[in-house]
């Protein structure tokens, strides 16, 4: 439908937008690879800063508890403190056994860390493997694979670490490993399940059926291509699930088959403190307080790199 | 409003602009502060008539559109202008006053077919939503006059019908119908066809354009293809990175552009300069000199041999998909059905055909990366199923595919260097050392600086992306190279670049391309031979020159009568 009517023919002056060359290549910023790019986005949040932060202290924590307390946590304890206030030198006051209770959350710290970091690492390696085999390779690997992680995946933790723990090979050598193995048989499956929809939702990709047609193998592409583009939702979900095993420890070490008494653990000094909660709940708080903030603490960089780490915030 | 007013408006209507855009400025709020996305825009719209703007992504054409109908993003604002409509002011209205405009005086159709369906609700449901916002008879017997006026066979059933039952083309009929159901007087129409294959844009058009002239309704089209605005506005308008460059009558403004990037935009538009490549291969002149003035890497002008030993031989090709329906059973599907064709060294050789023709199929069989159900692939004399491990292995080094998705088709985690240096490294090919400096010509052969080396490819733009894909491809000194749409995702003016690229490689490299694409403008560019494929069956093949000319099948003639802008008649001079 052209119609008669006078049509103006108007073109800008040149000055105003000159001509770029066709597809010229920006080249006043530094080259950015997705860490660093990650890395430029995240140290500017407040989430991420006080995560890490508060991180590393429990880290400083852990490794060296000598720095932060000099009073021995099991040594002199006195009955005549038991549930004593707060007094000079011991600034949180005394459990029920007349110990430190400061000492005992600082030595504490080690037990607790220690069960979550090697556990979310045991099940790494487990639940990556045979995620991304299932996801990669599909048909009956991922039949299987899937099916038996379904196994785990359905016992409640309580219900399933009292059945694991009453093995008698866990109960003769119950401590920081029985733990560790209880939470990694139970835990690895939900790791198996993210990597594989991490590695199905890239395997298809044009780059990996590139990197194919150029000669490289199947299980090749799966380590050289697929993994490092679904590391993203992994390492999001193991840093929160540091913080989720650290629970699961003082839950079961709460309700007497995590660590044993000997161990000093934060889950330990809830449970010896539940006696004592009428008189003194003070000493329930504090390492109650310990493992709270450990905990939001891995959630929060969790939620944080989740952020960070998103493919669709970066620029095209 | 009352009566007089409607008459005495409806006589002023005709020679006062429906829509006027006076200097708008629209910038948008982002991480790193605020974005001027366009400036100082201007554009009238008569009553009736249709505007075109054309311009390449991330030009701003999409978002003047918006604003028109005050639908900008969150993080957008207009920051400057006026956006007149019928002389009232809505670059500032409140929501309420653009509720009112929408679907009743502005119309929208937007751009992808496939998601801007609700999939949940019935057709028939949606069409009667937007009657219903505006206050229309919204009965089954009104939704179904609107889905038959917008060309649906058998409106009633169709209504009740749910979007994944329609074709990408009958869905965008029906957002047509929900578009032109108010009977608005201006249509957004935001590349309405740029989805779907050119038979299908073809029939959609001609029938936007009759729907629209016979309400009178106002078109403001919007797309990248300057053949399909020339051919289907009174008017078109040419934006270049945020600003109106040039605006004028749309056959003037094609045979005598005016601004240097409107002549750069013609001069490239595969549908308008098919034409000039073929005279000029006939006088023998380089294809690069005419694309793209000042950019041909002058000299290295090789002739290229005329080679007739055959590199690649398809024969009686069949492939058969099980398709899973329901418990156990399977339907079979014939993606490729009796192909044979072959390919010369040295040459071109371009499958062309609309989705689902079996012609990406074909490719990933030749690439050994799908195995054919009966038929052969002989590539250098050898048939390519019969290979073990090793040969498959050698075989790769030898073809080498370019794919469609320069998003997608380069690792996101690997920079430029280790994406280039990968073929080496996997076929261990020379020294650390020496894969540098072979990384290091390779991206000067695709006109890349060497910097691009330590960049990521979210940081290069499309054109570049699929250069750097080029200069993997070439990594292994490969004999074929099949390109799977190579080009059909970037801008014109990147596609001609890409494509002078590839044949001034081919040229220097003696390289044989296997072309996939739907683009038939592209193919008369660079093929020597077509292969035209419809459902699986190769239709016809011939010189492109003979295809072109002489279309020997009806489906070959659709196809080369739907390239947009191909029945413009251009002056000699130009054309």
């Amino acid at each position: 439908m052209k119609t008669n009517r006078e049509i103006e023919h108007f073109v800008a002056p040149v000055e105003e937008t000159p001509l770029l060359a066709t597809d010229s290549l920006k080249t006043d910023q530094a080259p950015l690879s997705l860490w660093a790019d990650a890395w430029r986005k995240l140290r500017r949040r407040p989430l991420f800063i006080i995560s890490a932060v508060m991180i590393a202290l429990i880290i400083i924590v852990a490794l060296f508890p000598g720095l932060f307390t000099q009073v021995a946590p099991n040594d002199n304890c006195q009955l005549a403190n038991s549930d004593g206030a707060p007094a000079a030198g011991h600034p949180l006051g005394f459990t029920f056994q007349g110990c430190d209770v400061y000492s005992r959350i600082i030595h504490g710290t080690q037990a607790s860390l220690m069960v979550g970091v090697f556990s979310v690492l045991f099940v790494l390696i487990i639940g990556v493997t045979l995620g991304a085999l299932a996801g990669f390779y599909g048909g009956w690997i991922d039949a299987v694979i899937a099916r038996l992680g379904d196994i785990f995946f359905a016992l409640p933790l309580i219900l399933g670490a009292l059945v694991v723990s009453q093995l008698p090979f866990m109960r003769e050598n119950r401590g920081v490993w029985t733990v560790v193995m209880v939470l990694v048989v139970l835990g690895w499956p939900q790791m198996a399940r993210i990597t594989r929809g991490a590695v199905i939702e890239v395997r298809n990709a044009d780059f990996v059926t590139a990197a194919r047609s150029l000669g490289v193998s199947r299980l090749g592409s799966l380590i050289r291509h697929v993994l490092p583009n679904a590391l993203a939702p992994i390492i999001v979900l193991a840093t929160m699930e540091l913080g989720v095993f650290i629970v699961a420890e003082a839950t079961l070490s709460f309700i007497g088959i995590g660590l044993p008494g000997s161990i000093m653990s934060w889950g330990n000094d809830i449970a010896a403190a539940k006696s004592s909660v009428r008189t003194n709940p003070a000493i329930l708080l504090y390492p109650a307080m310990a493992l709270s903030v450990t905990v939001l603490s891995f959630i929060m960089l969790g939620d944080a790199l989740r952020d960070a780490l998103d493919p669709k915030s970066r620029q095209r | 409003m009352t009566t007089s007013d409607v008459i005495i408006s409806e006589a002023d209507r005709a020679d006062k602009p429906l829509l006027e855009i006076r200097d708008l400025a629209i910038s948008f709020q982002t991480g790193s502060g605020e974005v001027q996305a366009v400036r100082n825009a201007h554009l009238t719209i008569m009553p009736g008539e249709t505007v075109a703007i054309v311009g390449e992504s991330g030009s701003g054409k999409s978002t003047t559109a918006l604003a028109a109908i005050g639908l900008l993003p969150g993080n957008g604002r207009v920051s400057g202008g006026q956006i007149l409509l019928d002389g009232e002011d809505i670059s500032q209205a409140p929501e309420k006053r653009m509720i009112e405009l929408r679907g009743n005086t502005i119309g929208m159709v937007p751009q992808d077919p496939m998601s801007n369906l609700n999939p949940v609700w019935k057709i028939g449901y949606q069409v009667k939503e937007t009657l219903r916002a505006n206050g229309r008879p919204c009965g089954p017997a009104d939704v179904a006059k609107v889905l038959a006026q917008a060309g649906l066979p058998d409106a009633e059933r169709r209504a009740k019908q749910y979007p994944h039952e329609f074709s990408g083309g009958m869905r965008q009929r029906a957002l047509i119908a929900i578009g032109l159901s108010c009977q608005p007087r201006l249509l957004i129409a935001d590349e309405p066809t740029s989805a779907l294959d050119v038979t299908v844009q073809r029939q959609i058009l001609d029938h936007l354009e009759q729907m629209t002239s016979e309400l009178g309704t106002s078109v403001l089209l919007i797309t990248h293809d300057l053949g399909l605005a020339a051919e289907r506005a009174d008017k078109v308008v040419v934006m270049y990175r945020g600003n109106v460059v040039e605006a004028g009558p749309s056959l003037e403004l094609l045979q005598n552009p005016q601004h240097p990037y409107t002549q750069r935009l013609v001069a490239s538009a595969p549908s308008l300069a098919s034409r000039r490549i073929q005279v000029a291969k006939e006088l023998g002149v380089e294809s690069d000199e005419l694309l793209a003035p000042g950019t041909s890497p002058g000299g290295a002008v090789v002739v290229k041999p005329t080679m007739t030993e055959d590199v690649l031989q398809i024969q009686n090709l069949r492939k058969v998909f099980k398709l899973r329906s329901g418990f156990g059973k399977s339907t079979d599907f014939t993606a490729v059905d009796d192909v044979s064709f072959s390919v010369k060294r040295g040459t071109t050789t371009a499958i062309v055909g609309e989705s689902g023709s079996g012609k990406s199929t074909v490719a990933q069989m030749v690439l050994n990366l799908l195995q054919p159900t009966s038929g052969k692939i002989v590539f250098d004399g050898v048939d390519t199923s019969t290979l073990n491990n090793k040969e498959i292995f050698a075989f790769r080094r030898r073809v080498q595919p370019i794919f469609q998705d320069p998003y997608g088709s380069l690792d996101p985690m690997y920079n430029i260097f280790r994406t280039i240096e990968e073929p080496l490294r996997t076929h261990k090919i020379g020294d650390k050392a020496s894969r540098e400096k072979k990384v290091r010509e390779l991206l000067d052969q695709v006109a890349l600086p060497q910097s691009t080396m330590q960049r990521y490819p979210n940081e290069l733009s499309g054109g570049q992306r699929q250069r750097v894909a080029i200069a993997r491809a070439l990594a292994l000194d490969p004999e074929v190279i099949i390109c799977d749409e190579a080009v059909s995702a970037l801008d014109v003016l990147v596609q001609a670049q890409v494509l002078n690229l590839l044949a001034e490689l081919q040229s220097r490299l003696g390289l044989t391309y296997l072309f996939i694409t739907h683009d038939l403008a592209v193919v008369r560019q660079i093929a020597d031979h077509v292969c035209v494929m419809e459902k699986g069956k190769l239709v016809e093949t011939g010189s492109t020159d003979d295809v072109f000319d002489a279309p020997q099948r009806d489906y070959t003639k659709a196809l080369l009568n739907a390239i947009p802008g191909a029945r413009l008649m251009l002056p000699p001079e130009v054309a």
